[in-house]
């Protein structure tokens, strides 16, 4: 009875986090699509999107700029963390990623590199930023009491914030990707690298972009976790590339609406199993999740493009 | 013929400095990281069966080296009261490490490289958040807590207390896993794994049972972990969860990688490197992991096949980098090349 009564609200987190989890997602989702690599260190560039934002927020309230409002200062957060993720993942690109396939390696090599980057991307916060958690003022933008009744759940504007701006980038690189050139080169690369190079796409131009776009989404991602949960510390990228990984092969890893869908799906799996079954078995539940995915869909809910082990 | 000689001087040699080892140690502690290069050692070719011989990527192995060391603290502590001679615990663990093997492998056989990777991850850490949240509702595994009190090792009366006897007993499995390994590599299954590695398909068409020889792989693989984490469980007296993160996998991963994947020696050589550098190194362990992932990528980069690679000319090096070694242009992975 009690719990039913929760059901709403923990809806209502659940497609909060499900929206975040999407925007992770999609960059793990790009990046296959164009490489047919699992950017491991894409959990680690959301982190230090979280990071940017704090740091961003820490230096307003040390300048005793007044009258804080959601209005100025989110864009002031989400933009640096933005460019500078999406800047980040170019050079993991082009540092960790780039020599190996410009080889030809195809299997163990970058997936090693990129654990390797993973590693000594946290270890690199956690050296420079300390490792205890650092605290988001969020109560600066947005005040504990700012918050309305819709059905007898009490909905908190962060949250609708957080789904709105999650919601909005991920429309907007729907549209970047089926409505611009460089979307179409994106789509060119991911269907078939040669064949792009030879129809004049600059393969590792557009590679680029791939992680800039994935990498800069990661970092909205990051700001929009650090507002809602207010705790972040150098470890947090793991866990929730993990689980971002999950959504994108849950709803299809390669397809921008899977990894949406799958990010959703997720947030409500992840939620629902914390009302309803034991908070400390929510990730145990979120990986048999993934693994039941792979081992009978992997494909994803709507994957179209299965990769094929046999072309690698 | 002057070749194979010098090689066989030169691991007698080894050999005999593994042995004299403990007694020109200057110290307690310099025995103790030697014993813990033997028992990383044999988690090194334990994973190297898996990713060196058979090419499966298995970043959650350290569940294995989980399981065996609860194996071994649940027959032998005061936890459940049961105290079982170690001869007869060891069993039980490579039969319970072999029974996670073929939970785990099974339904991953289907499964490319980088997925493969995932649920493995994904199953690493299962067993990991198993292991810290099994203490409620009953007691299984003490939680966040562990299993404290565990009995050492004991054969025929002997009780090993000191580190030279760990030193001696763990020495003295590593070989037996070592012979077993080599024996494994030039026997028919591991002439299947290598064949599988090489090209999953061309193997199966040449009549190898893939999915036998896969389960195989994580099945032998996983022993050698269990035997392993039972030997761990039994030095520090006490198992927590926390000894089995997902840390744990990639250091052992980094073993095999940086030895050289395939070739015994070069694994073994690559658990001393990765077990006795941050020992040496101790007023800048802090920086211990950020160089270590730089130094991840660095060598896959540089030198993919590792410090010493597999003798047959390349064969690390082949197996990361395609056919672009054999000397054919690349090919994009999404070029079908088979």
């Amino acid at each position: 009875m009690d719990l039913l009564a929760m059901l709403p609200q923990q809806l209502l987190f659940g497609i909060a986090l499900g929206t975040v989890y999407g925007l992770v997602a999609l960059g793990y989702s790009m990046v296959y699509g164009v490489l047919m690599m699992i950017n491991f260190a894409h959990g680690e560039v959301f982190m230090i999107g979280a990071y940017i934002g704090w740091g961003v927020l820490a230096l307003l309230q040390n300048a005793h700029v007044g009258g804080l409002n959601p209005v100025w200062v989110l864009p002031l957060l989400l933009l640096p963390a933005m460019l500078l993720c999406g800047g980040l993942g170019m050079f993991l690109e082009r540092v960790a990623y780039r020599p190996l396939y410009r080889r030809g390696a195809t299997r163990l090599a970058p997936l090693i590199s990129a654990v390797g980057a993973s590693i000594f991307l946290q270890n690199a916060v956690m050296l420079t930023q300390g490792a205890r958690m650092k605290v988001y003022m969020t109560h600066l933008l947005f005040p504990a009491d700012w918050r309305f009744e819709l059905l007898g759940v009490s909905v908190s504007y962060l949250i609708v914030v957080m789904i709105a701006v999650a919601s909005a980038m991920m429309w907007g690189l729907h549209l970047l990707v089926q409505h611009t050139s460089l979307g179409r080169c994106i789509r060119a690369v991911a269907e078939d690298r040669e064949i792009a190079q030879v129809m004049g796409v600059n393969v590792g131009l557009v590679v680029g972009m791939t992680f800039f776009l994935g990498s800069a989404l990661a970092g909205a991602a990051g700001v929009l976790v650090g507002l809602y949960y207010t705790q972040i510390d150098f470890l947090m990228g793991y866990s929730a590339g993990l689980k971002a990984f999950t959504a994108a092969v849950l709803g299809g890893i390669g397809n921008i609406r899977g990894a949406m869908l799958g990010g959703l799906l997720l947030g409500l799996i992840e939620s629902l199993s914390v009302t309803f079954i034991n908070p400390a078995f929510k990730d145990v539940i979120a990986f048999l999740v993934l693994i039941g995915m792979l081992v009978f869909r992997p494909e994803g809910l709507l994957g179209e493009r299965l990769a094929d082990w046999r072309k690698v | 013929m002057n070749a194979e000689r010098l090689r066989r001087v030169g691991k007698a040699a080894l050999l005999l400095a593994a042995l004299a080892a403990p007694i020109v140690a200057p110290n307690e502690y310099v025995v103790s990281v030697l014993a813990r290069v033997c028992l990383y050692a044999m988690l090194a070719l334990g994973l190297n069966i898996v990713v060196g011989f058979a090419g499966l990527l298995d970043i959650g192995y350290v569940a294995f080296f989980g399981i065996g060391s609860y194996v071994y603290a649940f027959l032998a502590s005061t936890h459940f009261g049961i105290h079982l001679p170690t001869l007869l615990i060891l069993p039980v663990i490579i039969g319970v490490a072999a029974i996670a093997g073929i939970v785990i492998g099974g339904p991953t056989l289907r499964l490319r490289g980088d997925y493969l990777a995932i649920v493995t991850l994904g199953f690493g850490e299962i067993t990991y958040l198993l292991l810290l949240n099994l203490d409620r509702p009953i007691d299984i595994t003490g939680g966040p807590n562990g299993i404290i009190s565990i009995d050492p090792p004991s054969l025929l009366g002997l009780v090993a207390s000191r580190n030279v006897h760990y030193y001696y007993l763990f020495l003295a499995v590593l070989l037996l896993v070592l012979l077993i390994a080599v024996r494994l590599r030039d026997s028919q299954i591991g002439w299947a794994w290598q064949a599988i590695r090489e090209d999953e398909l061309a193997a199966e068409a040449m009549g190898v049972n893939t999915t036998v020889a896969k389960l195989q792989a994580f099945v032998i693989g996983a022993s050698f972990a269990g035997v392993a984490g039972g030997l761990l469980a039994s030095w520090q007296r006490s198992v927590f969860p926390d000894n089995f993160l997902l840390q744990e996998s990639i250091n052992i991963l980094a073993m095999v990688i940086l030895g050289g994947m395939g070739n015994v020696l070069g694994v073994i050589l690559g658990a001393g490197i990765i077990v006795v550098l941050p020992e040496a190194f101790r007023e800048l362990a802090l920086y211990r992991l950020l160089a270590f992932g730089l130094l991840l990528m660095v060598l896959m980069i540089f030198r993919p096949q590792g410090l010493w690679p597999a003798r047959s000319a390349g064969r690390g090096r082949k197996y990361l980098d395609g056919a672009a070694s054999a000397g054919t242009p690349a090919p994009g992975p999404s070029t079908p090349t088979r």
